[in-house]
């Protein structure tokens, strides 16, 4: 993938914002339009999970296909896994990313999303291939310590070595569709404190905090 | 050879009305109500936002696969348009060197579902800008003549805001406004100090109750979901819905009007062929008064398909100016990061969907270097996170240390890193300039001669380019943002959009308020309608959508539309009393 201005990348949900109102967001979806992909009517096959949240019947069909589809192997899913939980592990407050089902997110995302399917499969061989150059063996096979010494290699971009260079953006990629998964996750709207998505009576913001920011509505 | 099937040879609707959206809504609803007989054509499909079948309200991010990606809908998975800004199998072009973006919703309600609820009335300058700064064009009417019309669909829709006195933002029948958020307060107090006014906004969502058929808003902040309590405004909700229950109307959806016909004799409308998109058949309904109202870009590719020996520049446009002077709101917008709103207490912020307060423009004109003005919209605020939360994050933790002070590395893992997704969430600010443009002539759109739809209707191309009015003012915008962000200690994201950028101004399109295709004046010469949206050339013929704009003031275009939309569908009851039509 490009190396790209990392605004660029920002999704305005990414800023965590409650509103812009859509109409301001008519003028800023950074990721722009994006042709509609020609799909062909196909019968659901498997044990398809039901999507209920009111999708027209051309998205029921193409979401049925992508879920048909098998993109990502179970080697390059259990990389996913064992990075991902590097990214954002278990800690006091919340359970890891794959606890909160971000391997399954990743599965589905690259499909469709299909510009993400050559960064994340040539990612993953990248990573494979520099574990073995250093360790003799693939990523998922070394030691969580020598995973650990790849991985400060290239988890930091601006004092990355030029060899590590392409694992830089790799990874940042990885970093971001973690966490974009570990947080719109039920597991992850817990750990941010996320208590809205309910009806509820908006009466302002709380008096302590008023009081914190030296603000009052009089 | 098409075989023309008529729906129901025998029905003559006193109306037929083409799109269910803001304007042909209204007009169902006013005409229904009055007792008309009414057809509404509607290209998409059939829209309730109480039905389970449609709603994506409260659903929660892990519901969608792609978490609320914008993979097939433009403003992510659970936004209420069926559609976007490209429709496949529906293309439309530009000419070279020019830029356009359409964005089409196609359903019943049409771009009401999922819109912003930015409902401004014009103000008595916004109908006269001629007369102030000598460009463009004055209106044929002017405030006074709508105002009657914005207090009553402030009543029958309903709206908050407060009135404050203001010449240009006529206080209107307003409930009340919701009280601000954390970030709302601290805009509102640190632009007191640049002078920014900045107020409670406009939308119409019900903050209390205004009948028994539509609840009052419980601020889940997802009106763009459209509300399943009917507690906003939407198309279908509020005018649709009610006018099929008048029992006058009769909705035909999948239907995707080609062309008005016309007696070849008489130049009288007769009525409107269309496809049925379902079995790809032809077929026409027959009405007295046909009205347009499929928006202002689709109003304007029906009139120039409606070619016949009569009228062979296309209909009602024996002037030249049909699809002439389109214009859409300028934009820019700029982001920021405020290290004040670090580590903030949790709590739900949810609000009504969309902002609480914004900044109507505040300047003289005559002292600065553009001709006319913007107001602002804000963003920010503890969000539900989904697709697109925590991308980037190695852009900025490297900026802030962390609470107990350790400087970090951009990027990084692990159990601090959850700390920087905590520690930003909730602090960031967003501004988007909405201004007004000055309408030219050279901006246009046109039938292309050789892209046909799917359905083989000769497609649109436009043809429109910024100037250096619109260019300047961005630029104006962009210092502006600049100016807020550094009075609130707040770090601006980004690089400030240049000259090399037009200043971030959006591309032509991309603020989705595009007006002014056929417009009304009082010279047949130099406009398509008349000053109450009747074509000169064809007297059982009006136009209800935003294609009779003259100009569009910096308020978004919506409460204009329904406005005259029922201003119009006044005049052509009185007109049908007096046996004119
Ligand atoms: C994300 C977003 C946010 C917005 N926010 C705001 C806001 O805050 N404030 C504001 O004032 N405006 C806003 N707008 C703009 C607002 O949606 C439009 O101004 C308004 O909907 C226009 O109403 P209309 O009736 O002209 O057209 P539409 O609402 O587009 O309705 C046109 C209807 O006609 C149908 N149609 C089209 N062609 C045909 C055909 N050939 N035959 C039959 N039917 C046809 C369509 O399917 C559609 O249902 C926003 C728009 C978007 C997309
Ligand atoms: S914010 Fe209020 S009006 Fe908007 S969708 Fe939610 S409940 Fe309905």
């Amino acid at each position: 993938m490009k190396k790209r201005d990392f605004l660029k990348n920002i999704g305005l949900s990414s800023l965590g914002m409650a509103v812009m109102s859509t109409d301001a967001l008519a003028g800023e979806m950074l990721d722009g339009p994006k042709p509609k992909p020609k799909v062909k009517a196909v019968s659901p096959t498997g044990n398809m999970p039901k999507l209920n949240y009111g999708r027209t019947k051309d998205e029921a069909e193409r979401d049925a296909k992508l879920m048909a589809e098998k993109f990502l192997t179970e080697h390059e899913l259990k990389t996913i896994t064992v990075l991902s939980d590097i990214i954002i592990p278990a800690d006091k407050f919340s359970g890891s990313a794959s606890q909160a089902g971000v391997t399954g997110f990743i599965e589905f995302i690259v499909k469709d999303k299909p510009e993400f399917k050559t960064p994340m499969r040539g990612g993953l061989r990248w990573l494979d291939s520099t574990s073995i150059r250093l360790f003799g063996k693939d990523f998922v096979s070394i030691t969580p310590k020598q995973q650990i010494e790849i991985v400060d290699e290239i988890a930091y971009p601006n004092k990355v070595k030029p060899e590590f260079s392409q694992g830089v953006n790799f990874f940042s990629l990885m970093r971001n569709l973690t966490a974009t998964g570990f947080y719109s996750s039920e597991i992850g709207h817990k750990d941010m404190g996320y208590v809205g998505n309910r009806p509820n009576n908006w009466e302002g913001v709380p008096e302590n905090v008023l009081k914190e920011f030296g603000l009052s509505y009089s | 050879m098409f075989d023309f099937q008529i729906k129901d040879p025998s029905t003559v609707y006193d109306v037929v009305i083409i799109g269910s959206g803001a304007g042909g809504g209204m007009a169902a609803h006013e005409l229904t109500k009055a007792g008309a007989k009414v057809c509404v054509l509607e290209a998409g499909q059939y829209f309730d936002p109480a039905d389970p079948k449609y709603i994506t309200q409260m659903k929660q991010p892990w519901e969608s696969p792609r978490r609320g990606a914008s993979s097939t809908r433009a403003f992510g998975d659970f936004d209420a348009a069926y559609g976007g800004w490209n429709i496949d199998g529906e293309p439309y072009t530009t000419t070279s060197g020019t830029e356009f973006h359409w964005f089409r919703s196609r359903m019943l309600g049409g771009r009401t579902n999922h819109w912003g609820r930015i409902s401004l009335r014009f103000g008595p300058d916004d109908f006269k800008r001629k007369s102030i700064d000598g460009l463009g064009d004055d209106w044929p009417i002017g405030y006074d003549d709508v105002k009657p019309y914005y207090d009553y669909i402030d009543k029958m829709i309903g709206i908050f805001g407060s009135n404050e006195g203001l010449h240009n933002e006529p206080d209107g029948i307003f409930l009340p406004p919701p009280k601000q958020r954390l970030h709302e307060l601290m805009l509102q107090k640190n632009n007191k100090k640049l002078g920014i006014p900045t107020i409670p906004s406009r939308l119409s969502i019900l903050t209390k109750a205004i009948n028994k058929d539509r609840g009052a808003c419980f601020y889940c902040s997802q009106c763009s979901r459209a509300c399943l309590a009917y507690a906003d405004f939407s198309s279908s909700s509020v005018l649709m819905i009610p006018a099929m229950k008048t029992g006058n109307l009769t909705l035909i959806t999948y239907a995707m009007a080609r062309e008005v016909l016309t007696d070849p004799t008489t130049g009288l409308a007769t009525g409107v062929s269309y496809v049925d998109t379902v079995t790809m058949t032809e077929k026409v309904v027959r009405g007295k008064t046909v009205i347009l109202a499929a928006s202002a870009g689709e109003t304007a590719r029906l009139l120039l398909n409606s070619k016949s020996s009569r009228f062979p520049n296309g209909l009602a446009n024996s002037s030249g100016v049909v699809g002439r002077y389109i214009n859409d709101s300028t934009g820019a917008s700029r982001s920021a990061i405020v290290p004040a709103l670090f580590d903030r207490k949790r709590y739900n912020e949810d609000g009504v969907g969309g902002m609480h307060v914004y900044t109507p423009w505040w300047l003289d004109n005559k002292k600065l270097d553009f001709p006319r003005g913007y107001h602002i919209e804000y963003g920010g605020g503890m969000g539900m996170p989904a697709y697109g939360f925590g991308w980037g994050i190695e852009g900025i933790n490297e900026k802030y240390p962390t609470r107990d002070g350790i400087k970090k590395a951009a990027g990084g893992y692990g159990a601090t890193l959850k700390e920087d997704y905590r520690r930003f969430y909730g602090a960031y600010i967003g501004m988007a300039g909405r201004g007004e443009p000055v309408p030219d002539y050279n901006n246009y759109c046109e039938i292309d001669p050789n892209v046909v739809d799917k359905f083989g209707i000769p497609v649109l191309r436009f043809n429109y380019k910024w100037s250096d009015y619109e260019i300047k003012q961005a630029k104006h915008m962009q210092d502006t943002f600049e100016q807020i962000i550094h009075e609130m200690g707040g770090e601006a994201l980004g690089k400030k959009p240049d000259a090399k950028t037009n200043y971030g101004l959006a591309e032509p399109g991309k603020i989705i308020h595009e007006v002014g295709t056929a417009r009304m004046g009082n010279d047949p010469k130099t406009s398509v309608l008349n000053s109450n949206c009747q074509a000169h050339d064809v007297k059982n013929l009006f136009v209800a959508d935003a294609a009779p704009f003259v100009s569009q003031g910096d308020k978004n275009a919506t409460w204009t539309i329904l406005a005259l939309s029922a201003r119009t569908s006044n005049y052509i009851i009185e007109q049908k009393k007096m046996g004119n039509l």
